[in-house]
């Protein structure tokens, strides 16, 4: 297991990344992982929840250019910087602006109702592209074309366009990838085309991983990922996001908590359907998921439903991800900053 | 020369009833094909609904390609056929109707009261049925029907029952 000071020096010399692009997207990626390191102040990884109660008005449609402001706002708090397209270059380095492949990892498994929206999609498509990212450069991302549509997105391949397609038409590498229990083909959207991957998932809870977010999303990035789901799905969210390409690729999170289900998941139960009305940011995907299994469990508590852990539910593969096996990020509150806005 | 007459009558008499109850049979099982492929209201056969997708159908193993972690609890429920379709009512209001076809009735018994929230009304579908302001579940023998609508106009419980008295006749 690599340390972050481990492989940023290999990143800078060219000895990580099998498999991905030039010595070039390495040192670029050096220069990523410098920049989220800068956000994790005084030791804390930094997840920023931003609300709006009027995101939905009076009935379930969203209401998009208050997404747009949300994401703004989001951006803002993330980085400290106000005007949206200098937060988005503080985040992302300048040579992956400049001309390499952004993905936009959004999850539609559960269907129309429950799926990442199109807004925030379209939103942060938006501003990448007023940061000087080209629209083909972007790919909007999923595992097939019903996840997208799903997703209120239409596939398109034409360059010209912000790119839109699925594992289905990207297909998966030959050659397995392992870590620890996993051993999976990944999607060469992720391995061929991606410099990074800005995860864009929904917040759920999972009847089998007690909740879906930042992590779990990158089932979408596997050839059988109903092999994955054993024993609350523990360790396989997190053995999967130690796989290099995941783990050095997708580093960005923001997340949909716009609607949510806080029981029944991950499929859509409207009867279980509630509206947090927020954005959750981060680069460590580690607390990403802390902060938002509490958020559920208020949730569940308000509605004066069990805990996950009394249901049998309880995510693991957070603590897995945090612990000294995996170092994917921390889960221990005292080393998260979470700012609320 | 009696006796062979009678035993010829009665030969007959069986041909006849066999031919019968295999005709019986064929159409008894032609009938179960039918429903078995297409148990979705057509266009109009429930007022105000239109079926507005193909309908998809899904065997147990490939399950996951349509709900994905949802998959595993109907599969220890013992699926045997997932088929899906998309309706839209009076133009406007979008649903998804999923029957899931398991072994037995004790399948499709489980994952409905798995599912049930003390917020449940039952409703008179089928075996038994749930219904909330946006769903409505119901079992039948061994099928497990789901109804969700996307939105919550005012009379869409109502609505999504009478697809659903829709769906159960055609199981």
């Amino acid at each position: 297991m690599k340390s972050r000071r481990e492989f940023l020096k290999q990143a800078a010399t060219g000895a990580v990344l099998a498999g991905s692009a030039a010595a070039a997207d390495k040192l670029a990626l050096a220069g990523i992982l410098e920049s989220h390191a800068a956000q994790n102040t005084a030791g804390k990884s930094k997840v920023v929840i931003v609300r709006d109660a009027s995101l939905h008005g009076a009935g379930t449609q969203l209401d998009e250019q208050r997404v747009l402001n949300l994401l703004d706002k989001a951006m803002a708090a993330y980085t400290g910087r106000e005007i949206p397209v200098e937060a988005w270059k503080s985040v992302i380095p300048a040579g992956i602006l400049a001309g390499k492949v952004i993905g936009l990892k959004v999850n539609g498994l559960g269907g129309r109702g429950i799926s990442t929206h199109a807004a925030l999609t379209l939103a942060v498509a938006e501003r990448l592209q007023q940061a000087g990212v080209r629209a083909g450069s972007i790919l909007v991302w999923e595992r097939d074309a019903r996840s997208l549509e799903a997703c209120g997105m239409t596939v398109n391949t034409d360059p010209s366009r912000v790119r839109c397609y699925g594992n289905d038409v990207g297909g998966y590498e030959d050659a397995p990838a392992s870590w620890g229990s996993v051993n999976i083909r990944l999607a060469k959207i992720l391995t061929r085309e991606c410099a990074m991957v800005i995860n864009l998932p929904i917040l759920k809870d999972h009847n089998m991983a007690g909740i879906t977010f930042s992590m779990k999303n990158m089932y979408g990035v596997a050839d059988r990922p109903f092999m994955l789901h054993g024993n609350n799905c523990n360790p396989a969210v997190a053995d999967l996001n130690c796989i290099p390409a995941v783990r050095e690729k997708v580093w960005f999170t923001i997340g949909d908590a716009m609607s949510s289900v806080y029981d029944g998941g991950p499929g859509f139960r409207p009867e279980r359907l509630w509206y947090p009305n927020a954005l959750v940011v981060g680069e460590d995907r580690v607390a990403v998921d802390s902060t938002a299994w509490q958020m559920i469990e208020r949730k569940r508590a308000e509605a004066r439903m069990p805990t996950l852990e009394a249901v049998g539910r309880t995510p693991k593969y957070i603590a897995t991800a945090a612990d000294a096996a995996h170092r994917l990020g921390t889960n221990d509150p005292q080393r998260i900053r979470l700012v609320e806005v | 020369m009696m006796e062979n007459a009678l035993r010829t009558l009665g030969s007959v008499k069986l041909n006849t009833a066999s031919v019968v109850l295999a005709i019986a049979a064929v159409a008894a099982c032609a009938g179960c094909k039918k429903k078995d492929a297409d148990p979705f209201p057509a266009t109009g056969a429930v007022a105000g609904w239109e079926k507005t997708s193909d309908t998809r159908v899904y065997a147990a193993k490939d399950l996951w390609q349509y709900i994905d972690g949802d998959a595993e609890q109907y599969l220890q429920a013992g699926v045997v056929s997932t088929s899906t379709s998309d309706y839209k009512y009076q133009g406007t209001l979008e649903a998804v109707v999923d029957v899931y076809t398991m072994e037995n009735s004790a399948g499709a018994r489980k994952i409905l009261e798995t599912g049930r929230t003390s917020d449940a009304k039952s409703v008179q579908v089928g075996d038994a049925g749930l219904a909330y302001e946006q769903s409505v579940t119901f079992r039948k023998g061994p099928n497990l029907v789901r109804i969700v609508a996307y939105d919550a106009p005012p009379g869409t419980q109502q609505a999504l029952i009478a697809l659903a008295h829709g769906v159960e006749a055609n199981l």
